[in-house]
């Protein structure tokens, strides 16, 4: 919980890993290439103080993740969301073994998600049985860009895919979070298009679809797919730390989220060990849309409280102290909200 | 003063012909993105005449698309071929996933379909017609919003009566009839300026204009991203020639 000017924020950081990028864990170049790109996120998109070394990146550890998130980050639950990556790492990326061990250990802190791949075919869909009851899945991260074999990527609407949503939907795997990359097939298409998920929320529509960075690199593409989609979510990762290198374009990008699909489908994270919460939290709470901005309404505290946690909390039925709570806004399910902000005559 | 060599001169001239290969995720030219690292010419003939010439490109990540990396890289290989003077040109993507596939496409001249086989279907016009026609919505906002904010009592649904001779003779301007050129939309001053690829004129000004308006934040967002982690990633490396100082991107990607 973090509490600024009397006001206190129940905290859901809905998007973290536990990954091992060491050396020893690569498979090959791109293991590195990879570890290198997230790097050079943190980096350039970090305050100076809170840059971590490479060495402390390439590994963090389940003590300093608790210690990060938890004792020094305000956080009141976090959300594994792990990338596999079994093509670049021997051992996988995100760490299977250790994050649901602690999230075994701390079920009132930490909800361990799992991934799964449709090209694994009918032995991907056992496993994905075993694994429902083995951590108790309420969700899954999937990467369509990972690398299979000769295959590089996947599209939601693939056959199988619906095989292992229709799985899903069995097993009380409700929450399916999504991460677009890089490569698809055929790469004639733009990987990152997110019309896939159009259809997959229109065909699945007692599932929820977080789209994990809100589509960046497409969020207009994202906004006009989810304001249409009422079970479609965007997750904050990767756009948050734009509230510090350039905080006028993370206004848009909330302005936007705030105008096409509402507060109540807004979810932070701080997309750890990418970047750490306790500043994210900081900066977001201390945070307001520029003035001159007219095209937006100011936010207001009880957005902020949503985005924080208290969306991820209902999608997750976590616990949240009752004088925390905040009622739904009464709002459209689909269309633009408030749509007297778009008044441009104004600007 | 310095006495250019014809090799400077060719390297000059090579770099102008860059300047037309655009980045079509980002909608800018791949010269001020900083995505060339380096670019030598070699006489092969007498007072340069004929010509080699190699070129090293550079992309923010590892894991830039691997379709928009190849597009930029056979263009600017096209590009340089073109040129009538070129007589072996080199072009090779540096420190990205596909690096090798892509590099041995290009120097085969191999195309879209030799270098990612199976991983290609048809071609790549799908997809640069796509982020032209996001290039053009955002340019036709970055007109309009320029134009609301100028006159504080146009209503807003009157910017679907717009028309390309009301605009400002300025560089949104010149931007934005640059992209309707590319869409083969009418470059008359009576035209509409908000209007889709095929001309069409949307039944919903207001949320057309915010359509748009999140596209071109979407492109602006991504450019300034990708300029930031350019400069995160090489830092200081010094270019040859120096084309696009490091620092300069830097400045860029941190400002608001």
């Amino acid at each position: 919980m973090y509490t600024k000017d009397n006001e206190s924020y129940f905290i859901v950081d809905a998007h973290v890993a536990l990954w091992d990028a060491r050396p020893e864990n690569q498979r090959n170049i791109h293991g590195k290439q990879f570890i290198d790109c997230f790097y050079d996120y943190h980096r350039n998109l970090s305050p100076e103080s809170e840059h971590w070394s490479y060495e402390d990146y390439l590994y963090q550890g389940g003590e300093r993740l608790m210690h990060d998130l938890f004792e020094v980050g305000y956080v009141d639950h976090a959300i594994f969301q792990p990338a596999h990556l079994g093509e670049f790492y021997t051992n996988g990326f995100g760490q299977t073994e250790e994050a649901s061990q602690l999230a075994a250990k701390h079920p009132d802190r930490l909800t361990y998600n799992h991934h799964f791949d449709p090209r694994n075919g009918e032995a991907g869909l056992e496993q994905l049985h075993a694994d429902a009851e083995r951590f108790g899945l309420r969700g899954v991260k999937l990467y369509t860009a990972e690398w299979h074999g000769e295959s590089r990527g996947w599209k939601l609407t693939d056959p199988w895919a619906y095989r292992y949503f229709e799985a899903c939907r069995e097993l009380g795997i409700t929450n399916i979070h999504i991460h677009k990359g890089p490569t698809i097939r055929p790469l004639d298409r733009d990987a990152f298009d997110v019309a896939d998920i159009d259809h997959v929320a229109s065909d699945f529509t007692d599932l929820n679809f977080i789209v994990e960075h809100v589509g960046l690199p497409r969020l207009e593409d994202f906004c006009w797919i989810a304001t249409q989609e009422p079970n479609v979510h965007g997750g904050l990762a990767v756009a948050m730390p734009f509230i510090h290198t350039r905080p006028r374009y993370f206004a848009q990008i909330l302005g936007e989220l705030v105008y096409w699909i509402g507060e109540d489908r807004i979810q932070f994270s701080s997309d750890y060990a990418i970047w750490t919460p306790k500043w994210l939290i900081e900066r977001f709470v201390d945070f307001q849309i520029p003035e001159d901005m007219t095209e937006y309404a100011p936010l207001t505290v009880a957005q902020k409280k949503k985005i924080l946690g208290l969306n991820a909390a209902k999608m997750y039925d976590l616990e949240v102290p009752a004088e925390l709570r905040l009622p739904e806004a009464d709002e459209t399910a689909t269309g633009p909200r408030e749509p007297e902000r778009a008044d441009l005559a104004a600007v | 003063m310095t006495l250019l060599t014809c090799e400077n001169t060719r390297e000059s001239q090579a770099y102008a012909a860059l300047h037309a290969v655009v980045d079509p995720e980002l909608d800018e030219p791949i010269t001020d993105l900083g995505f060339v690292r380096s670019l030598t010419a070699s006489p092969t003939g007498p007072d340069c005449e004929t010509v080699r010439v190699e070129v090293h490109l550079r992309l923010p990540t590892s894991f830039c698309s691997p379709n928009f990396a190849y597009l930029m890289a056979s263009d600017a290989k096209d590009a340089l071929t073109a040129l009538p003077w070129t007589d072996q040109v080199i072009v090779e993507l540096d420190d990205h996933h596909d690096s090798d596939l892509i590099n041995a496409g290009l120097a085969a001249d191999a195309g879209y379909l030799g270098t990612f086989r199976h991983e290609a279907e048809s071609s790549l016009d799908e997809l640069r017609t796509t982020f032209h026609r996001k290039a053009h919505t955002a340019a036709l906002e970055r007109c309009l919003t320029r134009l609301l904010r100028g006159q504080p009592d146009l209503a807003e649904d009157a910017v679907g009566e717009v028309r390309l001779g009301d605009l400002p003779d300025d560089d949104f301007t010149a931007s934005l009839r640059r992209r309707r050129a590319v869409l083969g939309l009418p470059d008359l001053p009576e035209a509409y300026v908000l209007v889709d690829h095929d001309n069409e004129r949307p039944s919903d000004i207001p949320l057309a204009l915010r359509r748009a308006r999140s596209t071109r934040i979407s492109i602006d967002g991504n450019a300034h991203f990708c300029r930031g982690l350019l400069a995160t990633r090489y830092g200081e490396e010094v270019t040859s020639p120096a084309f696009v100082p490091l620092t300069d991107l830097h400045r860029e990607g941190a400002s608001s």
